[in-house]
């Protein structure tokens, strides 16, 4: 398969993400929508190390691992990002009662 | 030598700085004592270096205090010249001062007390200040005197400053005196430039060597400054209005040392005069038009002072014809003699006035002969000397500067001696309207007529007998060849005076002045001794006595322009200057209130513009950076 539809698919799928993040005030919502923009970035860089490898083949034999790589270190942050941002979820719903993030309008004053 | 050089202008200074400080501690006879007493002490020391200048074969004497601007190869000591001209300059400074102060004693004495201390403190700044001026040894020096005694006669003429009138006559006189200070002050610059250098020696050295032209121009700067300190045409208009201040200080500032300072400026130069024949005339034509036209405007004058005050200006522009004729021992010597009966007459005037309860009119005195003996006597001894009448000292000075005026050109002798007949005149319809007659003022002044206390009536008594006697400083050599002191004395600094006449022609000059001294003095007697000038004047005496619309004129030329060139500006500036300004201001206000709206607190508008940001960035990559 070309290396286009990889990369149409991952822009659609962050540019759903990046809508998600404006429009929606649900902050579970939203919190979806970033796992999407990474994910998108993660298929990229999975597609584009795929891809060196093959054209660079027996020259070079890790040729594009390290795409790969940092698809796991992102994974792992990822994680680790979802555990933090869901226990402030929590958080915030104990004190707001809501997951609404324009409640949390209080930087401005 | 050195440190009697250096007590003669501190003393003053430090009585300055007592009396204005403990204003508010001192007793009135303890400020009048240290006023006076540290004047005095001035004079005593002047005495002495007097002892030492006048031996023969004295070389001038330079005392330097101090390094005072060093600034390139431009070098100002603040130093003083001790020689002949300054140190006759010190004697009338601190003698005549001396008395001044003494007067003011019983003057001022209804004064309150801190008023009082302000008074003199202000008075031995002023004797501070004149010891500079004519004591440094370079321009500079000189011209910090010359602003300090500015300064102090704007002080002084607004001393009674809750009268507004008096404001404004001492606003006028300080403005005028910025007027000629310009030119004085660009006159210093060009030395600066031509010679590199402000010290009186170094000036003289090398005036020579660089063309009439810088030297006329310089010297003719110098005389715009001496115009505005010495009351010349066209910036005299001040010295009448000066009169608001008490009248001590019209003798002392006003007659007798600080207008003189443009003479002595111009004496002082009169190297610089020497190279430049164009300014020598301008001196003389402006002199003898000052004298002229200011006897003419005396004529009329109803206020005691007002009459004195024109004559102080006619009589500086004698002093200038000398010195523009180049008799600068006459005009040195007329400094000399003016110093005492000028000061005698505004004291005596003073004494009058004291007497009269505060009134200046004329017309409300006559009569007063009898009720004020000493001052009658003494006054009339002042109007006899300024008239011309041989032995008294105003003959002998106005004679030299008459004859040395006619050698250089009879014109100015003519006008000269016509302004004598002028003088004569007026100062005895002076005598006559305020001692002759009958009595005029009111009954309740009539009862307190009195003669003033012997603190007034003593300087008053010596200044008359000065006034008597010092022409003999300075017997014409038509009488006796070489009897004149003063030439003698002044001859290592100015030179020998001016153009003579020869002996004969001499003789009927002064024949001629004293017959029209005499004509004038008994004309003005026999007009006014019976029937006072009493009613309006009407005619060409009307112009006279409004002084001939020159104060309107110049209000309606200089004053009323400039007022409504400055109501421009103000207009300008308050609306379109402090409009580009507050506009300004206003613009970042308003721009920050709009930003402000950005700041809404919601975290999806800040997200909304990252993301907006992050597309811009992405767009000027693609298609703007290439």
């Amino acid at each position: 398969m070309p290396i286009n539809y990889y990369i149409f698919l991952s822009v659609a799928l962050f540019c759903i993400g990046v809508a998600g993040v404006l429009t929606r005030r649900n902050a579970i919502v939203i919190f979806m929508c970033i796992e999407l923009m990474l994910n998108s970035v993660n298929l990229l860089l999975v597609a584009f190390s795929k891809m060196h490898h093959h054209a660079l083949g027996a020259a070079v034999p890790n040729a594009g691992i390290d795409g790969q790589l940092f698809v796991f270190f992102i994974m792992v942050v990822a994680a680790a990002e979802v555990s933090v941002g869901l226990a402030i979820i929590v958080m915030m719903y104990r004190n707001t009662h809501s997951t609404d993030v324009n409640f949390l309008n209080r930087l401005k004053h | 030598m050195n440190l009697l050089a250096t007590l003669v202008p501190l003393l003053p200074f430090a009585g300055f700085l007592i009396n204005g400080l403990f204003r508010n501690y001192l007793s009135k006879s303890m400020t009048g004592i240290i006023g006076s007493g540290t004047v005095l002490a001035s004079f005593v020391l002047s005495v002495m270096i007097f002892m030492d200048a006048r031996a023969e074969g004295f070389q001038a004497v330079t005392v330097t205090w101090f390094d005072f601007i060093s600034v390139g190869k431009l070098h100002i000591p603040f130093a003083f010249q001790i020689d002949q001209l300054s140190t006759l300059f010190l004697l009338i400074i601190t003698g005549v001062g001396f008395l001044i102060h003494l007067y003011s004693t019983a003057y001022m004495h209804e004064e309150a007390g801190p008023h009082f201390a302000r008074y003199f403190s202000y008075l031995n700044l002023f004797v501070f200040s004149m010891l500079l001026l004519v004591m440094g040894s370079n321009f500079i020096i000189l011209f910090i005197g010359w602003e300090g005694v500015g300064l102090c006669s704007y002080l002084l003429i607004g001393y009674w400053f809750k009268n507004v009138d008096y404001g404004y006559a001492a606003r006028k006189a300080f403005i005028m005196n910025r007027i000629g200070d310009v030119g004085f002050l660009v006159a210093i610059f060009l030395m600066i430039a031509h010679f590199g250098s402000v010290e009186f020696g170094d000036v003289f050295g090398k005036a020579s060597g660089v063309g009439v032209g810088a030297v006329t121009a310089i010297t003719l700067l110098l005389f715009v400054g001496a115009t505005g300190k010495s009351a010349q045409i066209p910036l005299y208009t001040w010295l009448p209005d000066a009169m608001a201040g008490p009248t001590p200080v019209s003798a002392l500032i006003h007659a007798a040392t600080m207008v003189t300072a443009g003479i002595y400026m111009v004496a002082r130069s009169h190297v610089l005069y020497d190279l430049a024949p164009v300014s020598q005339t301008v001196v003389a034509v402006i002199g003898v038009a000052t004298a002229l036209w200011a006897a003419t405007i005396a004529l009329k004058q109803n206020d005691i002072k007002k009459v004195l005050a024109y004559s102080t200006v006619s009589q500086l522009g004698y002093m200038f014809l000398g010195l523009g004729v180049g008799a600068y021992t006459g005009a040195v010597f007329h400094v000399m003699t003016h110093a005492f009966f000028k000061a005698l007459l505004f004291l005596g005037a003073g004494s009058v006035i004291h007497a009269m309860g505060g009134e200046q009119d004329m017309r409300k005195m006559g009569g007063l002969g009898r009720r004020l003996p000493v001052t009658h006597i003494t006054f009339l001894i002042g109007c006899i000397a300024i008239a011309g009448i041989p032995p008294f000292s105003g003959f002998f000075s106005k004679d030299e500067i008459l004859s040395a005026a006619y050698a250089k050109n009879p014109i100015y002798y003519w006008v000269g001696v016509f302004t004598a007949l002028l003088t004569a005149f007026y100062m005895f319809r002076l005598y006559a309207m305020t001692f002759r007659g009958a009595f005029r003022g009111t009954d309740d002044q009539s009862r307190h007529l009195h003669e003033s206390p012997v603190a007034m009536t003593l300087p008053l008594v010596v200044l008359a007998v000065l006034a008597a006697v010092a022409g003999f400083l300075g017997i014409p050599a038509v009488f006796a060849p070489n009897a004149h002191w003063l030439a003698r004395y002044l001859g290592p600094v100015v030179g020998e005076g001016g153009a003579e006449v020869e002996r004969g022609m001499g003789i009927i000059l002064i024949v001629i002045s004293v017959v029209v001294a005499l004509i004038g003095t008994i004309a003005a007697w026999a007009r006014f001794g019976r029937k006072p000038e009493l009613g309006e004047p009407a005619g060409f005496g009307k112009v006279l006595a409004n002084k001939w619309y020159v104060d309107e004129i110049y209000n309606a030329v200089f004053v009323r322009p400039l007022d409504i060139l400055a109501q421009v500006l103000v207009f300008i500036d308050k609306h379109i200057v402090d409009g580009i300004v507050n506009g300004v201001g206003k613009l970042v206000q308003y721009g920050s209130r709009q930003l402000r709206l950005l700041q809404s607190g919601l975290v999806g508008g800040y997200v909304l513009l990252m993301v907006v940001g992050i597309l811009i960035l992405f767009l000027v990559e693609l298609f703007v950076k290439k």
